[in-house]
């Protein structure tokens, strides 16, 4: 499996689009540090911005990529490999090139311009999704058969778990405005990953007060460590349970 | 050495393979003949494991090999198409292969790297090679390991007259050592020399497996061609 794991990551190294993804992240997060006075309100900037794209870009290099390595894929299929370590050799490759690429773009200026708790949860949280997404992308390529319908799948969860499922929280809060909502809000925020990291990321920058009532059962909640440790265990899931479905389905898929 | 029983394949409501029942031995040359679509790339994809049958086991070495990958190690295998990273030279696939299969203690083949003279090549990318190239490369790459059991989709099609008697050549010396080969052409005239039991499939079904000897003496001719002419003109005579 290292074997592979290094074949794919030398291959993704030699790809521009990873090259552009870090200098996209390096700029956006050192402009911002420039053009911010108060380095707290540059890592709330940065943090709202790679909350959007690190799962896009991730979502989507990782689809694309797999479907691009069919060729490398159908040439080792055939080789004395378990399947399983097969994909799990690409899947860690591409996570890898990925986390490489975050950790010039954001860790790097983070440890140099922020070095502090709030910088490096950033940056844990921007990891995290991006594995998540990595997870859901592997799964949507390995599920559809077709190019254009893997990559819309992949899209569509970017955009159902960006947009639409806010809206959808937005829409229950406002029709049960009469009921007290703050656990079920506990419990929603569980079902999506960015969701989580911003509300992690929001309680470690000490704003939640801004955010009322919730705000407050929030850092009751997350803030001591049985809901750290809650939350640390949901996000492995988010990273993991795809994934594993994907092999699942990857061993018994007919090439 | 491989025995299938009942092999079973659908795709959606297309039976590609019903009920497969063969057994190939050590040392023999089998022809995998049939017309488009009868299920040959099926049934070898299955031997590799790519295609997963619905029912029905078949054995490598007495060794059942669903689920398993062990066995893959005793066989060498050219795709009809190969397909390789495109950004990859001639020699990087060849090292990753090597590198990914190699087993300390083990001997390579490299003949056929030489024959073709590749190596004048090896700078070159994928995907700026011709067909008959890459099926140089997979050649290649089946042979470099020196497996027990070589399968061999369609070896000669896009193969020059120079390099297809090359790998003709290669699989004569090959069967000597006693081994099997599995090779699915349409060209009979290529099979001629080579080959020593013919398994014809049509629709999915094995219609017959027998040795070459058998069925030149059965028809009474002696080319390929020929011989699969007079069968099917019995067949439908028959009808």
């Amino acid at each position: 499996m290292k074997k592979i794991i290094k074949y794919s990551l030398l291959d993704i190294l030699r790809n521009r689009v990873i090259l552009a993804y870090t200098a996209l992240l390096a700029v956006v997060s050192i402009s911002l540090f420039m053009m911010e006075d108060n380095p707290a309100k540059a890592v709330m900037s940065l943090m709202n911005i790679s909350l959007l794209i690190v799962p896009l870009v991730s979502s989507i290099f990782c689809t694309i990529y797999l479907y691009n390595s069919a060729e490398f894929i159908e040439l080792l299929v055939a080789q004395p490999i378990r399947r399983s370590r097969l994909l799990w050799g690409v899947y860690l490759g591409m996570i890898t090139a990925l986390l490489i690429a975050l950790i010039m773009g954001i860790g790097l200026p983070l440890l140099i311009l922020q070095p502090t708790v709030s910088g490096l949860s950033l940056f844990l949280t921007s990891a995290a999704l991006t594995i998540v997404f990595s997870s859901l992308a592997t799964l949507s390529a390995v599920l559809t058969r077709d190019k254009a319908k893997g990559i819309g799948v992949s899209l569509l969860l970017w955009f159902y778990f960006t947009f639409i499922y806010d809206g959808i929280v937005l829409l229950v809060l406002f029709q049960m405005a009469d009921y007290p909502l703050e656990t079920t809000m506990i419990g929603m925020s569980m079902l999506n990953p960015i969701d989580l990291g911003r509300i992690g990321m929001l309680l470690q920058l000490d704003i939640s007060a801004m955010m009322g009532l919730t705000g407050a059962l929030f850092q009751d909640f997350f803030g001591n460590g049985f809901g750290a440790i809650l939350v640390i265990l949901v996000m492995i899931g988010w990273m993991t349970i795809p994934v594993l479905f994907a092999i699942r389905r990857f061993k018994n898929k007919d090439l | 050495m491989i025995i299938a029983t009942n092999v079973q394949k659908k795709f959606g409501r297309l039976v590609a393979l019903d009920s497969i029942s063969l057994s190939c031995n050590k040392g023999q040359t089998i022809a995998l003949i049939g017309p488009n679509g009868s299920g040959k790339t099926t049934f070898i994809k299955c031997l590799l494991g790519m295609v997963i049958p619905d029912s029905g086991f078949i054995t490598v070495n007495q060794e059942n090999i669903h689920r398993t990958w062990e066995y893959r190690q005793h066989i060498g295998y050219m795709p009809q198409i190969s397909r390789f990273p495109d950004n990859m030279t001639i020699e990087q696939v060849i090292d990753m292969v090597r590198d990914i299969r190699y087993k300390p203690g083990q001997q390579l083949d490299e003949e056929l790297i030489e024959a073709f003279d590749l190596t004048r090549m090896y700078g070159k990318r994928m995907r700026t090679l011709s067909g008959g190239t890459r099926q140089k490369v997979s050649a290649c790459l089946a042979f470099l390991f020196k497996p027990d059991i070589l399968i061999l989709d369609e070896p000669t099609a896009g193969l020059d007259p120079v390099a297809s008697e090359i790998l003709k050549a290669k699989i004569l010396k090959e069967k000597a050592k006693g081994k099997l080969t599995l090779i699915t052409s349409h060209v009979l005239s290529d099979l001629d020399d080579l080959v020593s039991e013919l398994i014809y499939l049509q629709e999915g079904q094995l219609r017959f497996h027998e040795s070459v000897a058998e069925l030149q003496k059965k028809t009474g001719e002696a080319k390929l061609n020929r011989v699969m002419a007079q069968i099917m003109l019995q067949k439908t005579a028959q009808r």
